[in-house]
């Protein structure tokens, strides 16, 4: 997030789009529903119904996938009833000639045919917007997870810019994180192309501080992504892998593709607290322990370093994930892996990372700091972007849609989206043993529009198979307003009834690797 | 038996959520040795006094009895418990015999979005440094 989650409940409108906030940071969900109380307008584009969308003041359902045309839509409002925020445009960005060249032959009507909403609500929501002094985006895997979903990104930061809804208190466009600790990963380098700080390994600078800490060269070629990886195992190009803490056998898209690939590795190694889908295809399962058993730190998704402290000891021979990992690296000859606490990591983490510097558990403690913290009296960032951007100005993209990115295939009439529910938690290895979470929805469903279950003869509750290019399923019916006509939706929680097995994983995002969870072509057969 | 044996310790220990980005804080209160609930931490930046149903319920699967207590081997789905050292050793060796079979870029590490910081860190040293390859990720895109 660009700004912090307690600068919502201030806002004057939220424009939230593709994020269940309710069912997967309820926390989140409430500061929202403060800002309402407060008399804030929430605007809401998704394409289901909601809990949030009952409070919303406008909720615009757009047709999956066609993200980019109502944000455009926006825009193209703003700037011919000149609501931009000149002073804004013309002092921290630039590229605003071509954005509204781009924009100039663009039509509202048409617009509204394709992403199904009305023209006249598309520009009611872009004067709310516009208007308003302090003005928050919030969204989530519903605008990333599409093969143009960094294009998706780049849609909504030109309608922060062009409104100069960045660097304020209570605006930003604000991602809201899945994984408690997917920030924290990413900020220290657990990705292929950059080391921690998202410094990036081909830079030669950057890697030269790491070269010269560890005493030893680095490599400069920019690795694999997840997809890639699996990719390569069938390829046989990876011979050892080694997965810690992850279930990519229900997480990951099209999973006949990811068992044949974990199968496929001539060493495999999981390390995890339970035997889990994943872990039962590896030759070597190693006991890892679970965040009440550790010390350590999670960086949440407004940027905020946190401690998490251990409360009892892990089972049996478990032992502490990065112990093992030294333990490990130890055996394989490696120096420079004598730790004895987390603390020590944690130093040595913040002295290669600029953005982390000023950070140490003593002034973490119950408060923690967000970064940039780059100095020890540094107090922390709370919003990001107030005087300027990484490059100087904030920068205009183009940004058209594809009309391929809406087709469907033969065969195959319905918009498949896969989400969550607010019980169950990613791959439910942990949330599907809490005797209370695993009671409230025990299995998996699809969702169909009462009218859609009417026409192919399904009831509620019946069993139905869902069925895409990619593969099959067989579920309950859950008959529901929810959803449009031609629309279905699945959680992907739950190993029996895996929704990831109809996904595709060859078409990605050419930037973020990520493929199309939210837009996947089906169709509905009675079981 | 008399209460004398048995352990009444309380104590509450602070820490965050481990279930989504928002990082609501949380004390887990342990009796004897043993998590037995959760309390919403007042005073915390974010959460204030506030967690959801996965919060308050958070400390439910630490004690599963299917948690992995051993390290197992596996050979065709079947699996047999060693020792931990054994186990070290073996994921030791296969990555030295890989690394030199066929170079650096044929080992891959997944790091995950549940560990801390530390650890995520350490899996990208251990591929970078001792390995020598950037083939490392984690599920952040999903
Ligand atoms: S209590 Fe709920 S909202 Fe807060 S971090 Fe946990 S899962 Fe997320």
């Amino acid at each position: 997030m660009t700004n912090s989650i307690g600068e919502l409940s201030d806002a004057d409108v939220i424009l939230l789009t593709g994020s269940n906030t309710s069912e997967q940071h309820p926390v989140i969900a409430g500061k929202i529903l403060d800002a309402v109380r407060k008399g804030a307008k929430l605007l809401i584009f998704d394409p289901r119904i909601i809990h949030l969308t009952s409070f919303a003041h406008m909720h615009l359902r757009q047709k999956p996938g066609t993200d980019i045309v109502w944000i455009n839509a926006l825009m193209k409002v703003i700037i011919d009833e000149d609501l931009l925020d000149r002073e804004f445009v013309n002092s921290r960005t630039e590229g605003f000639e071509e954005l509204s060249r781009s924009l100039e032959n663009y039509s509202l009507e048409r617009a509204a045919e394709i992403c199904g909403i009305e023209a006249s609500d598309l520009r009611e929501a872009a004067r709310i917007f516009a208007m308003a002094d302090k003005a928050s985006i919030v969204y989530c895997m519903g605008i990333t997870q599409h093969v143009f979903g960094t294009r998706n990104v780049l849609a909504l930061a030109n309608l922060a810019l062009l409104t100069g809804n960045v660097g304020r208190l209570s605006t930003g466009v604000n991602p809201l994180r899945g994984q408690n600790n997917v920030q924290g990963a990413c900020d220290v380098g657990a990705l292929p192309n950059v080391l921690t700080g998202y410094q990036k390994v081909d830079d030669d600078v950057a890697r030269g501080n790491f070269e010269s800490a560890y005493g030893k060269k680095l490599p400069s070629k920019p690795g694999l992504t997840l997809i890639e990886i699996m990719n390569a195992c069938l390829e046989g190009k990876i011979k050892f892998l080694y997965i810690m803490g992850e279930n990519p056998m229900i997480t990951e898209p099209d999973l006949k593709h990811v068992e044949e690939a974990l199968s496929a590795v001539d060493f495999l190694v999981v390390q995890d607290i339970f035997l889990t889908e994943t872990a039962r295809l590896a030759h070597v399962v190693l006991p890892g322990s679970c965040w009440a058993e550790k010390d350590g730190t999670f960086t949440n998704t407004e940027r905020r370093v946190q401690r998490i402290r251990k409360a009892i000891d892990p089972p049996g021979d478990a032992r502490l994930d990065w112990q093992i990992i030294c333990d490990i690296a130890k055996a394989f000859g490696s120096d420079y892996f004598e730790y004895s606490s987390a603390e020590e990591i944690f130093d040595e983490i913040a002295k290669l990372t600029p953005s982390y510097s000023g950070m140490s558990y003593q002034r973490l403690s119950t408060q923690g700091l967000q970064w940039p913290c780059p100095s020890v009296d540094h107090p922390g960032t709370v919003y990001l972007h107030e005087t300027g951007f990484a490059r100087g100005k904030g920068l205009f993209s183009v940004v058209e849609y594809d009309p391929e990115s809406q087709k469907l295939e033969e065969h195959y009439p319905f918009v498949l989206m896969t989400g969550r529910v607010g019980f169950q938690y990613h791959s439910g290895t942990m949330s599907r043993r809490s005797r209370a979470l695993a009671r409230e929805v025990p299995e998996a469903y699809v969702e169909i529009s009462p009218q859609d279950a009417a026409r192919l003869g399904i009831s509620d509750r019946d069993k139905v198979k869902v069925v895409s290019p990619n593969g099959e399923l067989t579920v309950r019916a859950f008959v529901t307003e929810r959803v449009r006509p031609g629309e279905i939706f699945i959680p992907f929680h739950f190993s029996e009834a895996p929704a990831n097995i109809l996904i595709n994983s060859r078409e990605l995002d050419p930037q973020s690797k990520i493929t199309s969870m939210k837009f996947c072509p089906a169709r509905i057969e009675k079981a | 038996m008399s209460d004398k044996n048995l352990d009444f310790s309380y104590t509450t220990v602070p820490t965050i959520c481990p279930y989504c980005g928002t990082g609501c804080g949380m004390l887990l209160e342990v009796i004897g040795g043993k998590i037995s609930g959760v309390l919403p931490m007042k005073g915390h930046p974010v959460s204030d006094g506030c967690l959801c149903l996965k919060g308050w319920t958070a400390h439910e699967f630490v004690s599963s009895p299917d948690r992995l207590a051993r390290a197992l081997v596996g050979k065709d789905g079947d699996f047999k418990e060693v020792g931990y050292t054994e186990a070290v050793a073996l994921v030791a060796d296969a990555m030295r015999e890989t690394v030199e079979n066929h170079g650096p870029d044929s080992c891959a590490f997944v790091a995950s979005a549940r560990c801390t910081n530390e650890e995520n860190y350490l899996m990208s040293k251990l591929a970078r440094f001792a390995v020598g390859t950037n083939n490392i990720d984690h599920c952040a895109r999903l």
